[in-house]
């Protein structure tokens, strides 16, 4: 080594050299190029599977009928038919054991979602029954004269007569 | 030979030594060739259709509870936009908390610019389009990440490692769509997964079992029995900004010109 | 809040998840690593094609160019939203990605500049220790100095002729080489944004060219106006050390910044000032002549909400003033002083411009978002991001600068120069 001029250049390889160590202890052993190639598969394999294994919460209302027999009848024999259970009373999660009951949500923030009156017509949101939430019966919730599993007009008059 | 010789070389076989052959994984030739147009049997595509939605949001709520984004955070892996357009060509766009609670007034949010309204003898036409992320099959996102830590899978959906991702928020900006996010809790890139979690379960994802008016659909485009794949099929159906080459797999029915 | 939301005011329609994720530390990173490269091409102007007037500032400008290294990290630190994970770059580049590039390109440059201050100034360490060694009693203070220089010299102590030759010869292909990996170094910055197809305003081919132009000359200015500024100091701390030693050299024998140093600097500044603002201007002409779709919104940003910021102060202050300034004959230190510092202004609101420009409209074309940096560091990620993060990201190239040249100095040495 008598040219000091190459000095530098050991310490460079020194260090490039630390890098690719430290490269075998940080870096996963599943981390390569997968199915989609480089530009888009450049990923930790493992990380798929952790992804599958994410909890599921909402089951759909297929599991509810079982127990819920009068409610579930009576929403599909309704115009509300196509409105998940889920939808209003939350994502059921391990119900019935964990939680033991789901909640009932009897906010007006809940039903102006679809009723909400918007007069567009020419979509399907127009065609909606609504209200214009900032004035009809304004202190009420919407549950004391409409029956969320049975809206038909005839429910609402017969509530508000007894 | 003398100890100056004896050092050189042992520096030179510990060099060699030292470059492990993981590092030369990248440059494999034949890795690198992987199948790009796939020949597997399941590619998730998505399906909206503009006739049918009214804006009630529960997609977006449903979304958040089963993905875990923080219900009160401005930040939504799907949303959904009202369009209102008036007799004088003026397009207003909103998307209140990104529809997470409906759209339950007529005036359009319009952001620091206040609530705008517009009488209802003045609308021409109004409609509702849901948006989510496109799991496109050129995902610019991807491309971008400079660390692997966002990545595509063999069935198109496009995912991101929370313990890889670093943070730097490349994938958001590159993202034409602005779906991306910086998740408000783990601090890491957070984008639609089309529920991976629950497809790969066969169920559907969340936004497409809370939707009471079958405006969104997800499907297996590789399956020409799939009833989404048929329509996509047949029908005159649209995608958003085309022009970018992204090659976007929600597919629209009824995707007007005014949609941003 | 989420991130970006505590600094953002959306206006119409913005996309439910846009915020300006990219603030104040992006524009400080491409601002700094402009200033590295800008010092480093001017040190190189010297060592390379021989420019005999720009001897002194050379030496000045590659030591402020190591100084200002370790600082290029800082913004990317402070914005990483897992800045303990910011090795991975290293680990598992992307190479799609231009961040990806950082990694290498950070390191090479590093490596280079480095080896070439070590070339720089082996002979001013070896005689450093040749003249501690020489001493019969040192103190605790110089032992630590002995031991220090004994390990920068890297055993190498030959300071023959010959030695010192070979140096001379390395510092030149060091510069030579330094000089593509500074420009790759900003380059690729401009790269970065040049390629995001969805930002109307950054997707342009010139982007890379615009940063490394407006780069050289940030970086020619800042090592202007540090050397004047410098100059003139140590005039002042030798006046004042007079007072007690009159024996200390007097203002003639120091030399103050001589005027044909800054003249011929300014000279390249002015060329590469010409060369930035031609592709800026190319760029926003293009962009009104063929007016595609994303025209409307961006005329809104650039000619109405932003006008102050690109006419004004950007290209007004910025450029024109400062040129007209160097233009003038019979250029003055004060003047020269005055340039530089506007220069040092207008490449730092071009990086601001195309940052927060970039952002100031939504990718739906259908509104605007305002960024208002944040002042007080109410909380970690406001000092991050706001105005004290970015001020302690101004500050640290001066203290290190200040401290390299307690171990380096740059003035009054004899090198390999």
């Amino acid at each position: 080594m008598k040219n000091h001029v190459w000095r530098p250049l050991f310490i460079v390889l020194a260090i490039v050299g630390a890098i690719l160590v430290a490269r075998t202890v940080l870096v996963p052993n599943d981390f390569g190029i997968y199915e989609r190639g480089y530009m888009y598969g450049w990923h930790r394999k493992s990380n798929e599977a952790e992804w599958k294994a994410f909890k599921v919460k909402y089951k759909t209302a297929k599991g509810c009928v079982e127990c819920h027999k009068v409610e579930y009848n009576a929403i599909m024999n309704s115009g509300h038919a196509s409105i998940s259970c889920e939808n209003c009373h939350g994502p059921s999660y391990d119900h019935p054991n964990d939680p033991i009951g789901l909640n009932i949500d009897r906010s007006r923030s809940l039903c102006i979602r679809c009723h909400s009156y918007m007069p567009y017509k020419g979509n399907v949101r127009g065609k909606i029954p609504g209200i214009d939430p900032e004035k009809h019966y304004t202190q009420a919730q919407c549950v004391m004269c409409h029956i969320p599993h049975n809206p038909k007009p005839m429910n609402q008059k017969q509530e508000v007569k007894s | 030979m003398n100890r100056r010789d004896f050092c050189k070389k042992a520096m030179v076989a510990a060099g060699g030594v030292l470059i492990p052959l993981a590092a030369l994984e990248v440059f494999n030739p034949k890795r690198l060739r992987a199948e790009r147009d796939g020949k597997g049997k399941v590619r998730w595509v998505f399906l909206v259709d503009i006739h049918k939605c009214v804006g009630c949001g529960f997609c977006v709520k449903a979304c958040k509870v089963e993905n875990e984004v923080p219900y009160d955070a401005n930040v939504t892996r799907t949303w959904v936009e009202r369009y209102v357009v008036t007799k004088d060509g003026q397009t207003l766009i909103d998307s209140p908390k990104g529809a997470r609670d409906g759209f339950t007034s007529q005036k359009i949010d319009q952001a620091a610019m206040g609530l705008k309204e517009v009488k209802p003898e003045n609308i021409a036409k109004a409609f509702f389009v849901p948006k989510l992320c496109n799991q496109c099959e050129n995902p610019a996102c991807v491309q971008v990440c400079p660390v692997g830590a966002t990545y595509q899978t063999e069935e198109g959906v496009v995912l991101v490692d929370r313990t890889w991702c670093i943070g730097c928020g490349y994938c958001v900006m590159g993202c034409p769509y602005g779906v991306r996010f910086f998740h408000p809790v783990y601090h890491v890139a957070e984008k639609c997964t089309f529920c991976y979690h629950r497809l790969c379960k066969g169920m559907k994802t969340a936004c497409v079992d809370a939707c009471p008016f079958g405006a969104r659909l997800v499907g297996n485009i590789r399956d020409p029995e799939d009833p989404v794949t048929k329509i996509i099929t047949s029908e005159q159906v649209n995608v958003l900004k085309e022009e970018f080459g992204t090659k976007p797999q929600v597919f629209y029915l009824g995707l007007s010109r005014e949609v941003k | 809040m989420v991130h970006g939301e505590a600094w953002t005011l959306k206006e119409f329609f913005v996309y439910p998840n846009e915020y300006i994720y990219w603030s104040i530390q992006i524009v400080m990173y491409p601002y700094m690593t402009g200033l590295v490269a800008g010092a480093f091409v001017l040190s190189s102007l010297y060592h390379v094609f021989g420019v005999k007037q720009l001897k002194e500032i050379a030496r000045f400008a590659l030591v402020f160019s190591l100084a200002l290294l370790p600082v290029a990290m800082m913004p990317l630190m402070l914005h990483l939203q897992q800045p303990q994970r910011g090795i991975y770059v290293m680990m598992t580049p992307h190479f799609t990605s231009a961040i990806a590039a950082f990694g290498i390109v950070f390191t090479t440059y590093s490596m280079i500049v480095l080896s070439e201050i070590w070339f720089v100034y082996r002979e001013f360490i070896v005689q450093t220790i040749l003249e501690l060694r020489a001493k019969s009693r040192l103190s605790t203070i110089e032992s630590a100095q002995l031991i220090l220089y004994r390990i920068l010299a890297m055993g190498a102590m030959d300071i023959s002729p010959e030695a010192l030759h070979k140096d001379v010869r390395a510092v030149s292909i060091m510069a030579g080489i330094g000089i593509p990996v500074a420009c790759f170094l900003h380059g690729y910055a401009g790269f970065i944004f040049g390629s995001v197809k969805a930002n109307a305003l950054w997707m342009t081919p010139l982007m890379p060219v615009i940063f490394i132009c407006s780069a050289v000359v940030s970086g020619i200015a800042l090592c202007m106006a540090t050397y004047i500024v410098t100059m003139e100091i140590r005039k002042l701390i030798y006046a004042w050390k007079r007072k007690n030693d009159p024996r200390l050299p007097s203002n003639d024998e120091l030399k103050s910044a001589e005027i044909q140093t800054v003249t011929m600097t300014a000279k390249y500044l002015l060329m590469f000032m010409v060369l930035a603002i031609t592709l800026e201007l190319l760029d926003l002409i293009f962009r009104n002549y063929t007016a595609v779709k994303s025209w409307d919104i961006l005329r809104s940003v650039i000619y109405e909400k932003d006008f102050f910021k690109i006419f004004v102060l950007q290209y007004g202050f910025g450029n024109v003033l400062p040129f007209v300034m160097f233009m003038i004959p019979g250029l003055t230190i004060r003047r020269a002083l005055v340039g530089s510092l506007l220069v040092l202004m207008g490449v730092f609101m071009m990086r601001w411009n195309v940052v927060i420009g970039g952002q100031a409209f939504s990718a739906s074309f259908s509104g605007f978002m305002e960024y208002h940096l944040p002042i007080w560091p109410s909380t970690v990620e406001l000092f991050k991001e706001g105005l004290f993060g970015a001020l302690a990201v101004i500050i640290t190239p001066f203290v290190l600068f200040f401290l390299v040249t307690r171990i380096l100095p740059v003035f009054g040495i004899k090198d390999s120069h």
